[in-house]
């Protein structure tokens, strides 16, 4: 076991005994806590495939991150405000089981990563940042202007979505099904990095020409690695609005797509386990920070520079030793 | 719908496109010479307008708050350079993007700190208050009218830096092989600095402007700077004269689409739901014409190199 696969096995056992420690301690909020940082790893985890895996440097995440929101928010608010959401052909009025949103937020932010991949894949580098920066703002504006769902307000849902056979109103509960969730992303992630599209896409990454010479397709697979990578984040984005049991336009915002990438980055680039290291330090941050003082950005902001300019490799890294991101 | 209207709207675009094209010149400029993406660009915007707000308050003067604009974002510019965005040269751009956001949430914060969450108001000056009456009885304000000529004015001064004067010769040879006017005796370090620290200037310069017009406080900058990043790709990276088309270009379809975008959902539908559906549409319309721009020329119109 090399170091980097003992301290995965720490983190999830962390997570794995938070419900455990806050029911012994009594600090319940712990667990609001550790399901935020769970959800926004699982973001994190889906943004790696296309940072970390494609070398996709995407600053719009939040774009499926909100979208994923907005679709347990409209499904939701139909069935809360009883109006149908569509009558034609069959009549439909939205939905509160969590599976069904979880389905439509994936195919609505697999599809919105297949149009956004199209148009913005054509580019690299800096176009693709800045590319992906617009495309989000974009969607953050649109969702301020359509006054229908809320416009700037959002969408207040009042009760969680449920889960069959499960009390997602306790919060142990819904920990433990947002874990669950996480880990199978992760077990995907693993699985994908070793299949032979994740060889071809480092292949792709490292180096396109070369790919391109032995008959691999760089575009095709940098697509389906940011649709993949969209999906993901989408699925969190609608468990995320089901924690706050609100969504609005601050989802699609570009702080979002930056809080995203910092989270990976923190835990460490194209690392397994680097986005829920980097979720759970930085959720804790900003707990702790936050408290201690209403300025908390200067100290993350400072904080962060210190990392990017001297911690290579983010906390994964500096904690297993390896230097290299991608083995 | 007059010609009248249609005119004022025009001129609307064209204040806001020249005001983008302040901040798009500084970040093209930038990316050009040191190939740096800079998301604090936004931040000198607004440190631009803070000092311009500060010293318009304690002294009254609105040509001291513009020379307070610029010499106090060229210097926070000149800072920042020397002890944070010189380390970023030689990495990638996924370190430049965290770092400069970094930067970002140092500025804000830090201004909030500073000034409190109220947002500041800079006057306009008495001598630049009030509307002019152009050709055709267009009744304009005089202040957004002197935004156009001021802005020209910078676009012609810094087309006159680069091609004319002997900083602008580095300049553009530094865009082209660094190395080489590195080995010919040009202190490179300070070329950045200057460059820089210009594009700064030039940000606090449209910070300061514009401050005038809305109101100044903390997170002003971010939505210009994500516009001046589409001009940018519109226009083509590190192509100054790139950024001045893509700016006119993204300033008329914003303000033009605000307006006229409802009026054309009207010839279709119910005027409630035009309004509304134009609104969404309008909001979406740069974005639009960057996909577009996009398919037909990935490095935009004038753009060279990805």
């Amino acid at each position: 076991m090399t170091r980097e696969s003992i301290l995965n096995a720490v983190i999830l056992a962390l997570l794995v005994l938070v419900p455990a420690w806050a029911v012994l301690a009594d600090e319940p909020f712990t667990i609001t806590l550790a399901t935020r940082a769970v959800i926004l790893a699982l973001a994190a985890v889906g943004l790696n495939i296309a940072l970390g895996l494609g070398g996709l440097v995407s600053l719009g995440h939040a774009v499926f991150f909100g979208l994923g929101g907005y679709a347990m928010g409209i499904l939701a608010y139909h069935v809360q405000a009883y109006e149908p959401m569509f009558e034609w052909p069959f009549l439909f009025e939205g939905s509160k089981s969590m599976p069904a949103i979880w389905l439509t937020a994936i195919l609505v932010s697999a599809l919105a990563a297949l149009v956004l991949g199209l148009l913005s894949l054509r580019t690299s580098g800096v176009y693709f940042i800045m590319i992906t920066l617009a495309f989000g703002q974009m969607f953050y504006f649109f969702s301020i202007s359509w006054s229908a769902y809320g416009g700037e307000d959002g969408l207040s849902i009042y009760v969680r979505n449920g889960f069959p056979g499960l009390n997602t109103l306790d919060p142990i509960q819904f920990y433990g099904l947002c874990l669950a969730i996480l880990v199978i992303a992760l077990v995907l992630a693993s699985r994908l990095r070793l299949s032979r599209f994740g060889l071809a896409l480092n292949a792709a990454r490292q180096s396109p020409k070369r790919a391109e010479a032995v008959g691999l397709q760089p575009f095709r697979l940098r697509l389906t690695a940011f649709v993949l990578s969209g999906a993901i984040t989408g699925l969190a984005g609608a468990l995320f609005a089901d924690l706050n049991r609100f969504v609005s336009p601050a989802m699609f915002s570009w702080q979002m797509s930056g809080e995203i990438m910092i989270l990976v980055i923190l835990g460490g680039v194209g690392r397994l386990y680097g986005p829920v290291a980097g979720a759970i330090v930085y959720v804790l941050l900003e707990h702790v920070l936050g408290g201690l003082s209403e300025f908390w950005h200067i100290y993350l902001g400072l904080l962060l520079l210190a990392v990017v300019l001297f911690v290579r490799g983010g906390i994964v890294g500096a904690l297993s030793g390896r230097r290299a991101a991608h083995g | 719908m007059s010609l009248v209207l249609i005119a004022e709207q025009v001129l609307n675009g064209l204040q806001f496109g020249i005001m983008l094209f302040l901040m798009a010149a500084g970040l093209t400029l930038i990316f050009g010479v040191m190939g740096l993406i800079n998301l604090a660009h936004g931040s000198l915007y607004m440190v631009g307008a803070f000092c311009a707000a500060a010293v318009a308050g304690a002294t009254g003067s609105f040509l001291l708050a513009l020379v307070a604009a610029l010499a106090g974002a060229a210097l926070a510019g000149a800072i920042v350079e020397m002890v944070v965005i010189r380390r970023l040269y030689e990495r990638d751009h996924l370190d430049q993007v965290l770092a400069t956001f970094a930067l970002i949430l140092i500025f804000s914060e830090g201004t909030r700190w500073i000034f409190g969450s109220f947002p500041l108001y800079l006057d306009v000056p008495s001598y630049l208050s009030g509307p002019v009456t152009l050709p055709g009885g267009i009744a304009y304000p005089v202040y957004r009218l002197a935004l156009i000529v001021a802005g020209l004015l910078v676009a012609l001064g810094l087309y006159l830096l680069i091609s004319r004067t002997r900083i602008g010769i580095q300049i553009r040879a530094g865009e082209n092989d660094r190395e080489m006017i590195a080995a010919l005796g040009v202190d490179i370090g300070r070329l950045y600095t200057i460059v820089f620290a210009l594009g700064a200037a030039l940000a606090g310069l449209a910070g300061a402007l514009v401050g005038a017009i809305q109101s100044v406080q903390v997170g002003m900058g971010e939505p210009v700077l994500i516009l001046a990043f589409v001009v940018i790709v519109i226009g083509g990276i590190g192509s100054i004269r790139g950024a001045l088309i893509g700016a006119l270009l993204v300033g008329l379809t914003n303000t033009l689409g605000g307006i006229f975008l409802p009026e054309l959902m009207k010839l279709f539908m119910e005027p409630s739901a035009a309004t509304s559906i134009g609104a969404s549409l309008a909001s979406m319309a740069i974005y639009i014409l960057m996909a577009a721009v996009l398919i037909l020329r990935p490095t935009g119109l004038f753009g060279a190199r990805a």
